[in-house]
């Protein structure tokens, strides 16, 4: 009796199954995109606002005709600022919704928790922040700056003598891949300009760090022996709390700048802005940057955010770079879909190589023929006290990306395509 | 009202009369062009040329590019006031082209003008405009303004200006291309105990060639030095406190929901976050319906709003879920972590997953200069007397009331507590209420310091119940003990080894501890709680 009734249900169950799948076959006139970024946990403060970007950008894309004549389907997910979680949603996105495509990650941790799950499953990550380089994978597209797009120009700004002519430098971030990587790099950098070790001061701090008085009171001991600048590669919420501290600790930009790769216009959302007024940072794109394709792109994201009432976004509608990097993005994918004629993940890589798009820092960006990078121009900002960066020092033109940095020894001998599996 | 009149007048004259006596001329359009627009260096050089000519023009130019309201185009420097825009030289209105940009400074000009305008300023007649000049003159010393000091220290009255300005004069001759000058200038220096002093002779140091004034200025940098290193141990005792306040307002909950109750609360974490939350929503209160001029007062009607709201979510927790739970630990401990993930999902759905802002009140921001080196932030100064209130309030409640006579009585022995007349059941309410509401006060605590966001939570419960350990279960004095040693600890080691090891070292320090004497700190003595 018992084993009939499992039969029965059994067999209910399998024909109920299989006509919920039916609709999904039906439903072939849209393309999926996955969202994988963090809207809960330390990196929401930054992630959030991409997850919105990306579905504005979907939904601009689709008032245009969507791509090859069918519509965008967002499938959002949340990884949580949890690392491993970020590879098993990946392998949900590209093995259970089968989308075309994924936009996320912001941490390098994340990213290198997604990495092997997209090689293996060969699906198409679009990563759209800056980060530290060494990594370079066929299946993803790198939005955001590689090291000499970003890190090495701005210390090369601090060294200069209208950055203020630092002499010594504070290295601090969270204790993760990108920061240590970074450093790694900019230690060599700096070495090569010939900055002594005694010179540099490596510092670490755990993700959702909160309390920074002993590292504000150590960068200004540090800071007595010769003019000092601060390079942050502080993540996520903890920036919070650091700036508070340097603000009443009364260290002030004029005399220990603090140059930061993480901060933008989002991260500086909750924070009182007038102490920090002079506090670096470096990135592709500002808020401030005037052009006409920024002033639409503005108009754009606040109306978007007004409509559909995003919480903090509707009452003060900020865009940043890592934004910026998402709609370019996914603007270059659907361009190189149509160029390719198909989702399929290797034409659609084949396609992306020197792809073209008129941005919103006022350059047309054009995607690397070879190494899946970007040409971006590099900007550096100072903090106002409305909480906007003016910019003092910018590139001519876009610069080409090094994702092998020529400062990490053995580099040298590295293609600039990628080769192989990266994840090793 | 004529007395201060006259003394505008008089101030009105003597500035005049200081400047013009040493002004060969006034601000052109050319010195105005040359401040706005160029490169950096060359600004730099237009704005310490002008410095040596200036009169009230050039101040209020100055002043105009310091605070970001000047503009320029190709052939024209306007001054813009009330979205008007002005001639620096005749004052005269203009009509301001469309495309006229914003004149962007970077730091270093930043620090020029201010340092410019202060050179100016020691005219002042006001001592504390004077003081404050001097002292923006010593971090930027320049050997340009060596006659604009001169001038000045033979005019200062007030003994200690002077002696600060004779310190910014041998500043401004450290870089001197006479020896004897800038052995000089080392000797007066190292009387200094302040830091900006001692980066400037590290600076000339690392440039000197010329033995002898090498020995002076290390001299000079070694006497400084022994000045600043109390500043530094006073630094590192403050920056223990402070973490140590912290954490003691964190376990003080704790202390009586776990302590002397002896309920698992894991939700401990949540009732902090709840009463962040309700700092927030005063705050937005306040920013929406109050006057601008009472926002500083938010905080403090705050601190009752918190108090009640993790308070009332604390009785309805005991009354719905723990009541049913008394002397089942592992169950406790899984209920109310079930309730504390339903209360970060809650908190997610009303306010959203972000983090929401919490500005400090202008009262807290900022901080006390004692010494040279130490600077004491208002917030953690405030947080720390804040913890001492609340601990005192506590105790006092525990020690001296009816309620903690009646709360010592049930936790120590139930069944003849009730025997006595006591409502027990309701006495367990009250008492979690308390340690929930005190939880409360340290969410809006913390708000000023730290982030607010739906898990706040999670990174004070593992520390709370460290402390509360540590201390020994059922002792308020060992929670204060363990609160303020641990923070000292932590700041001690982070020093020394840096914050990820620090943290590491603490917690191994914890298990080890807790290994050799399990009832923490302080024992229960006697027969009392476990019988």
């Amino acid at each position: 009796m018992q084993r009939r009734f499992t039969l029965k249900a059994l067999t209910a169950a399998v024909a109920l199954a299989s006509l919920s799948a039916a609709p999904a076959f039906a439903a072939d006139d849209t393309i999926k995109v996955g969202i994988l970024h963090s809207l809960s946990g330390t990196m929401a403060i930054s992630e959030t606002a991409l997850k919105d970007m990306a579905l504005m950008t979907i939904e601009e894309i689709n008032a245009q005709g969507g791509v090859l004549g069918k519509k965008l389907e967002p499938v959002i997910v949340d990884p949580a600022s949890n690392w491993p979680l970020f590879a098993e949603k990946t392998k949900q996105l590209l093995g259970q919704d089968k989308v075309a495509v994924i936009f996320g990650c912001w941490t390098s941790v994340s990213r290198k928790s997604v990495l092997p799950v997209v090689e293996e499953m060969n699906g198409l990550l679009f990563y759209p922040v800056q980060y530290e380089g060494e990594e370079l994978s066929k299946n993803v597209f790198y939005t955001g700056a590689a090291p000499n797009q970003q890190a090495i120009p701005a210390v090369e700004y601090l060294m200069s003598k209208a950055g203020g002519g630092a002499k010594r430098f504070v290295l601090l971030g969270t204790d993760y891949v990108y920061p240590r990587t970074t450093n790694k790099i900019l230690r060599a950098f700096l070495k090569s300009k010939g900055v002594k070790d005694a010179d540099i001061d490596e510092k670490y701090t755990p993700f959702g760090h909160s309390d920074y008085q002993t590292i504000v009171a150590d960068i200004k001991k540090f800071s007595q022996g010769g003019k000092t600048a601060v390079i942050s590669t502080i993540n996520g919420d903890s920036n919070v709390p650091f700036y508070k501290e340097l603000g009443n600790a009364g260290l002030k930009a004029k005399d220990v700048p603090v140059v930061a790769f993480s901060v933008g216009e989002e991260e500086l959302r909750g924070v009182d802005t007038k102490p920090l007024v002079g506090h670096l940072a470096a990135w592709n794109y500002f808020m401030s940057i005037k052009n006409p394709t920024n002033a639409a792109f503005i108009k754009q994201w606040s109306e978007y955010a007004k409509a559909k009432k995003l919480p903090g976004q509707m009452d003060k509608p900020l865009t940043n770079d890592p934004m910026e990097a998402t709609y370019i993005g996914m603007h270059m994918w659907k361009q190189a879909v149509e160029k390719a004629k198909s989702t399929d993940t290797d034409k659609v890589i084949a396609a992306m190589a020197g792809q073209t798009f008129k941005a919103p820092d006022g350059f047309t960006i054009e995607m690397d023929p070879k190494n899946h990078h970007l040409h971006k121009p590099v900007f550096i900002g100072e903090i106002k006290a409305d909480g906007q960066f003016g910019v003092v020092w910018k590139t001519p033109a876009p610069i080409k990306a090094q994702p092998w940095s020529p400062y990490i020894e053995g580099n040298d001998k590295k293609p600039d395509y990628p080769a192989g599996k990266s994840s090793s | 009202m004529l007395r201060r009149s006259i003394q505008a007048a008089r101030m009105a004259a003597v500035l005049a009369a200081v400047l013009l006596s040493g002004a060969a001329h006034a601000l052109t359009s050319a010195e105005a062009t040359a401040m706005a627009t160029g490169d950096t260096d060359d600004r730099v050089a237009a704005i310490n040329q002008a410095v040596l000519s200036a009169d009230a023009k050039t101040m209020a130019f100055f002043q105009a590019l310091a605070g970001d309201t000047v503009k320029t185009t190709a052939s024209h420097v306007y001054l813009m006031k009330d979205d008007k825009g002005y001639d620096p030289v005749t004052g005269a209105e203009l009509k301001v082209p469309a495309d006229a940009e914003d004149v962007v400074n970077n730091n270093l000009l930043r620090s020029t003008l201010d340092t410019a305008m202060a050179a100016l300023q020691l005219a002042s007649p006001d001592d504390k405009v004077r003081a404050d000049a001097v002292q923006v003159l010593l971090n930027e010393p320049d050997e340009s303004r060596l006659p604009l000091v001169e001038k000045a220290l033979a005019a200062e009255q007030v003994p200690a200006i002077k002696a600060r300005l004779e310190r910014v004069r041998a500043a401004s001759m450290l870089d001197s291309a006479d020896r004897a000058h800038r052995l000089e200038a080392a000797a007066t220096l190292a009387d200094s105990s302040s830091p900006e002093v001692k980066l400037l002779l590290n600076e000339r140091l690392a440039k000197e060639e010329d033995a002898g004034v090498k020995a002076a200025l290390l001299a000079a940098v070694h006497s400084i030095d022994g000045r600043l290193v109390w500043g530094d141990r006073i630094n590192a005792i403050f920056s223990g406190i402070s973490l140590g306040s912290v954490l003691l307002l964190a376990a003080l909950g704790l202390a009586i929901t776990y302590g002397l109750m002896g309920v698992i609360n894991m939700a401990h974490g949540e009732l902090m976050m709840i009463g962040a939350y309700a700092t927030y929503v005063v705050q937005g209160l306040f920013q929406r319906y109050l006057p601008e001029a009472w926002f500083g007062g938010y905080l403090v009607a705050a601190i009752p709003v918190a108090f009640l709201a993790s308070a009332l979510v604390g009785a309805v927790i005991e009354r719905g879920v723990i009541r049913f739970l008394y002397g089942r630990p592992l169950e406790t401990l899984l209920a109310t972590w079930g309730i504390s993930l339903m209360l970060q999902q809650l908190v997610r759905t009303v306010f959203g997953a972000q983090n929401v802002g919490v500005e400090n009140p202008s009262w807290m921001s900022g901080g006390f200069t004692m010494l040279g080196n130490v600077a004491l932030p208002w917030n953690r100064i405030c947080i720390i007397i804040f913890a001492a209130l609340v601990l005192a309030a506590m105790a006092w409640l525990i020690g001296r009331t009816r309620l903690g006579l009646f709360v010592r009585g049930v936790t120590q022995n139930r069944p003849i507590a009730s025997c006595m007349g006591v409502n027990t059941a309701r006495v367990d309410t009250y008492a979690f209420a308390l340690g929930s509401g005190i939880a409360g006060l340290a969410g809006c605590a913390l708000s000023q310091i730290g982030n607010v966001g739906p898990d706040l939570g999670q990174g004070y419960i593992v520390d709370s119940f460290m402390v509360v350990v540590l201390g020994g279960v059922g002792q308020l004095a060992g929670t204060v003990y363990a609160a303020m040693g641990l923070g000292i600890l932590n700041k001690f080691l982070e020093g020394w080894t840096g914050a990820v090891l620090a943290k590491i070292a603490v917690l191994v320090f914890i298990i080890v501890f807790i290994q050799k004497r399990p009832q923490g700190i302080f024992a229960v003595k006697g027969r009392s709680a476990e019988a």
